[in-house]
């Protein structure tokens, strides 16, 4: 997985061509801890086609919210730069984030 | 299907981790399962005052680091999965998993619970868009913003202590007159600038487009509406929800005794109406849940367990 930040956001995200995964966490979240590992397995099951990035936004809260993300953990899912799906609290889990890619891709 | 286990028990907050410590010191095949976060609801808390002994400045996490800590020390094995179904029918007890499933003499329940909606309208739709029940996970995005906490009892209070240190202005929401919390925790938050109370009114609708953008409150006195705007500086605000705490019991639904509410129906020694199955923490009907009730009741249950695996499989 791809660690982004508020330099290379633009850059590895939202002027990538195909699908990109962003997982925002942050340092005081424990859920986006415990959700880790899960979204690591799904980016070695998606490998080749979506790429995975994700987020620290402690120290990128502005882009966070520019991206309309409020809540921790948030998974969003991106099509040629746009956000199309995300999920976010209880509903990111590794079944739901599996079953949201397998949506589009 | 997994090794024979003596104990399963299912969840690692507080609860399952000292039933896993005592289990595992007695020397029983123990594993702990968890479906998400290890250390359930405490682990997303910050500061923990009042758990008896804890060493200075304990947070949350730091309790439950150390709970692990002693649960592998003694040999508990842990398994991260999501229980979707269980079979207390047999003498050996199945557990089915997302990943996997295990077999037991003996099962500690230990579940737990998690946060209540308000129910309101627009809550679902803009949760993790404003509207968090993790303080800790969320503070931060509020630095500077306004954010408003619903409920009047010690987590609402806690927690908005918590979001004085990010938020420009803390505002609680209670439909009472008064705070149920405990007085000194009360106290800190009158005496708080950041503070401010909203008596006797509830939440009725949340609004915004793709985030939160104004809320309605009601007046459950007068009756009078009102809907609150975010600053236009600010474009958004924060709403925390704390009114009180869910049992996670669906999965256990017509295979054990519960009340009314979901909670499970144990006795003194943590029994259920069921023989090998025990149940531990928030999720037992109980009149105090708090860490240090939730530990005593894992540390019962695994004595419990090991006397019912002694009598029933004669060791």
């Amino acid at each position: 997985m791809l660690s982004v930040d508020k330099d290379t956001f633009q850059v590895e995200v939202l002027e990538a061509e195909g699908y990109v995964l962003v997982d925002y966490w942050s340092d005081g979240c424990e859920p986006c801890k415990a959700l880790l590992p899960d979204v690591e397995a799904l980016a070695e099951k998606y490998e080749g086609r979506v790429k995975f990035c994700k987020l620290n936004t402690t120290q990128a809260r502005r882009l966070a919210i520019s991206q309309k993300v409020l809540g921790l953990p948030t998974i969003a899912l991106y099509k040629d730069g746009q956000k199309i799906d995300e999920v976010t609290k209880d509903g990111a889990s590794r079944v739901n984030i599996d079953a949201m890619l397998q949506k589009y891709v | 299907m997994s090794d024979l286990y003596d104990v399963v028990i299912i969840g690692s907050g507080p609860a399952g981790l000292a039933a896993g410590l005592y289990a595992a010191r007695a020397k029983m095949k123990t594993l702990v399962l968890e479906k998400s976060k290890v250390g359930g609801q405490i682990s997303t808390t910050n500061e923990v005052a009042n758990y008896p002994g804890s060493i200075l400045n304990a947070t949350g996490p730091s309790l439950i680091a150390r709970m692990v800590e002693q649960v592998e020390e003694f040999g508990a094995e842990r398994a991260k999965d999501h229980v979707v179904e269980v079979d207390f029918s047999g003498k050996i007890k199945i557990i089915k998993g997302e990943k996997g499933e295990y077999q037991a003499k003996a099962v500690i329940i230990a579940s737990g619970a998690t946060p209540k909606r308000i129910g309101c309208p627009g809550e679902e739709e803009l949760t993790g868009k404003g509207v968090s029940y993790c303080a800790t996970c969320d503070a931060d995005f509020f630095t500077d913003l306004e954010v408003f906490v619903v409920g009047g009892g010690d987590s609402a209070v806690e927690e908005a202590m918590y979001l004085t240190k990010f938020a420009r202005k803390v505002t609680i929401v209670h439909r009472r007159e008064e705070l149920r919390a405990a007085k000194s925790i009360q106290e800190k938050a009158f005496k708080n600038p950041k503070v401010d109370f909203i008596w006797n009114s509830t939440i009725e609708e949340i609004k915004g487009d793709g985030v939160v953008e104004s809320v309605v409150f009601k007046n459950l006195k007068t009756g009078k509406i009102t809907e609150y705007y975010a600053d236009e500086e600010d474009g958004t605000f924060g709403i925390f929800p704390f009114v009180g705490y869910q049992p996670l019991s669906d999965v256990y639904s017509g295979k054990i005794h519960m009340d009314k509410a979901g909670y499970i129906i144990t006795d003194d020694d943590m029994k259920t109406n069921v023989e090998g199955v025990f149940a531990a923490g928030d999720i037992r009907v109980k009149s105090l849940r708090q860490v240090v009730t939730a530990v005593s009741d894992g540390a019962i249950a695994a004595v419990q367990a090991e006397k019912y695996i002694e009598h029933h499989f004669g060791e």
